[in-house]
């Protein structure tokens, strides 16, 4: 089973991408998926966790993800002291950055990729909404979902004028990792 | 079999489940965290995908009391509740069963204050063991959505006419997303026929719904409710056998045996922790340890039966509550121990009390339970009540 880890702000996002992802792994790609919020009240703009599980059988564990295989975090102020607990070492950690090159001595002992999203999210939303982004630069980092199946759970989940938005979003997020 | 797989949360499963029930009445109060299933409903009817009514209600009693109501003029219901919300309907829930009226209702499983908690245990439910309702725990959103259809077949039969209460564990099931098959409208509707019932109010038949007895006809009543409810055991097994022929999905009835086969310490549980239970006892089976599972599903009717007969084939038995009965021991463990003591036979048996205001049950937790029950069986120990978490036993 692979395991991963939101980090984001209420109303980033980061529980919708964490839907995707599984939609994409599940209705998509034949694989079983879970997702869900850190449980409890959430508030806009304090940081909120999500998760997505994903195996190739039906999944029963329904205990807290300890070990993350893979951490995405839209906002990277909320990298903190604490933050690798329950990260498995070695574990990719994907940060939206200008700067990759600042986590390389914090995040030790972790694959630390860089991709600056807001920009991104800037350059086709107009609006610094980098849910996608990541879900696009997680899809390429990981394999988890294909391209195909990533861009298919972002046209199920959203009206067609938003998603063809964020469809360009994940292209060309998916190929900035992949190049 | 053709298959419509969607990726919802249990509240969302809930709600498709109620919606190819066709209830002509929906009343409830939204209260966290069955909210998004009652928001689901009143969206549905509101945008004309179902046919029923939706009763803005104030409160939960008036929940209660509206789905009782439509009841008894022979309308199927559907009410929803959680925690405290559950608990100002306890008035109703009695008079809803005593007047035999097969209300439906999702509960969705969490703590009861104080401490004030909006997070997942059973102690709202279980607190409730004895207001005459069904009460049957699910582990997924699948399970949740199929034991609402089911749920109406149940409670609407005739030789039953008892409410029911559909329980799932707060957040862990009903905030988390999964793959859901959403059956058929037309083959629900094969499966599920219109409400009947011989008990039906109308102008041409007026009844009595507040009714009331004396000292020399209330045992008589009450007797009638007790035997309705072990009816329920016999129509359970015929419904669920008759789902899996029509949707080829099997819940196995009042309990479900997990490896229990050669089992010697099995561990019993409700709800979404047993899925957590099937991982640990693959580990630990292929490490060679004989460990299993026993899913309660009903705790009322209770599964008495299928609790002595897995007694008498295994060694230890510990219970898994996410609830304290004050001053004693988990409810769940009372109940299963009572069936226990009606064999000839000794089994260790231990009560793991934790889970409790949402705390997670972890595989090593888990695995640490099965450890002890193997060493209490070796040491011949007496039996303990536990706070798991807090390691400390009660009965020091």
């Amino acid at each position: 089973m692979k395991e991963i880890r939101w980090h984001g702000r209420g109303g980033q996002g980061g529980f919708t991408a964490s839907r995707l992802l599984g939609i994409a792994a599940s209705v998509h790609g034949g694989k079983h998926a879970l997702a869900f919020p850190s449980f409890g009240p959430e508030r806009r703009g304090a940081p909120v966790l999500a998760f997505t599980k994903i195996d190739d059988s039906k999944i029963h564990d329904r205990s807290e993800v300890q070990e993350s295989d893979y951490v995405v975090v839209m906002d990277e102020t909320l990298i903190t002291p604490g933050f690798e607990k329950g990260v498995r070492p070695g574990a990719t950690i994907l940060v939206n950055t200008e700067k990759v090159e600042k986590y390389q001595d914090a995040l030790k002992g972790f694959q630390v990729i860089g991709i600056d999203a807001t920009s991104l999210a800037m350059e086709v939303l107009g609006r610094p909404i980098t849910n996608t982004a990541m879900y696009g630069a997680l899809a390429a980092a990981s394999g988890l979902v294909s391209l195909e199946a990533a861009l298919a759970s972002i046209r199920t989940e959203m009206k067609p004028k938003l998603a063809e938005l964020n469809v360009k979003i994940v292209e060309k997020a998916f190929e900035l990792i992949n190049n | 079999m053709k298959t419509n797989k969607i990726f919802i949360s249990g509240d969302e499963a809930v709600a498709q489940g109620v919606r190819l029930s066709r209830p002509h009445v929906i009343a409830a109060y939204p209260i966290t965290p069955q909210t998004i299933t009652v928001e689901r409903l009143s969206e549905m009817v509101e945008a004309g995908e179902m046919d029923g009514e939706y009763m803005h209600v104030e409160s939960e009693h008036s929940a209660i009391s509206a789905t009782m109501g439509a009841s008894a003029v022979g309308a199927r219901t559907f009410t929803a509740s959680s925690s405290q919300g559950l608990l100002y309907m306890a008035e109703g829930l009695h008079y809803c069963s005593g007047g035999r009226w097969p209300v439906v209702m999702m509960n969705a499983n969490r703590s009861v204050a104080l401490p004030w908690s909006i997070y997942g245990d059973h102690r709202d439910s279980l607190s409730l063991l004895d207001c005459g309702w069904i009460q049957v725990y699910v582990e997924d959103a699948q399970e949740a959505l199929d034991m609402i259809i089911q749920a109406y077949k149940i409670a609407e039969h005739k030789d039953v006419l008892t409410p029911m209460m559909v329980n799932l564990d707060g957040f862990i099931l009903t905030h988390t997303y999964e793959l859901v098959d959403i059956p058929e409208q037309k083959m629900v509707d094969e499966f599920l026929p219109a409400f009947e019932t011989p008990n039906k109010m109308s102008f041409e038949e007026p009844k009595n719904l507040g009714f009331s007895s004396k000292p020399d006809d209330n045992t008589e009543f009450k007797y009638q409710q007790n035997e309705a409810m072990f009816n329920a055991i016999d129509v359970i097994r015929d419904v669920d056998q008759e789902f899996a022929e029509k949707f080829g999905r099997k819940y196995h009835d009042m309990v479900e045996e997990y490896r229990c086969e050669d089992a010697e310490v099995v561990l019993v549980a409700l709800g979404s922790v047993c899925g957590t239970i099937r991982v640990v006892v693959d580990k630990m089976r292929a490490e060679g340890k004989k460990v299993g599972l026993l899913k309660i599903r009903y705790m009322r009717p209770f599964p008495e039966a299928e609790v002595k007969d897995l007694a008498r084939r295994v060694n230890a038995i510990g219970v898994i509550d996410k609830d304290i009965s004050f001053g004693y021991e988990g409810t769940v463990y009372t109940n299963v121990n009572s069936a226990i003591s009606k064999i000839d036979k000794y089994v260790y048996k231990s009560n793991f009390v934790g889970g409790l205001g949402g705390r997670d049950i972890t595989k090593a937790d888990i695995e640490e339970m099965f450890n002890k029950l193997f060493s209490g069986v070796e040491n011949k120990s007496e039996e303990k009540v536990e706070f798991f978490s807090l390691n400390v036993e009660t009965n020091d």
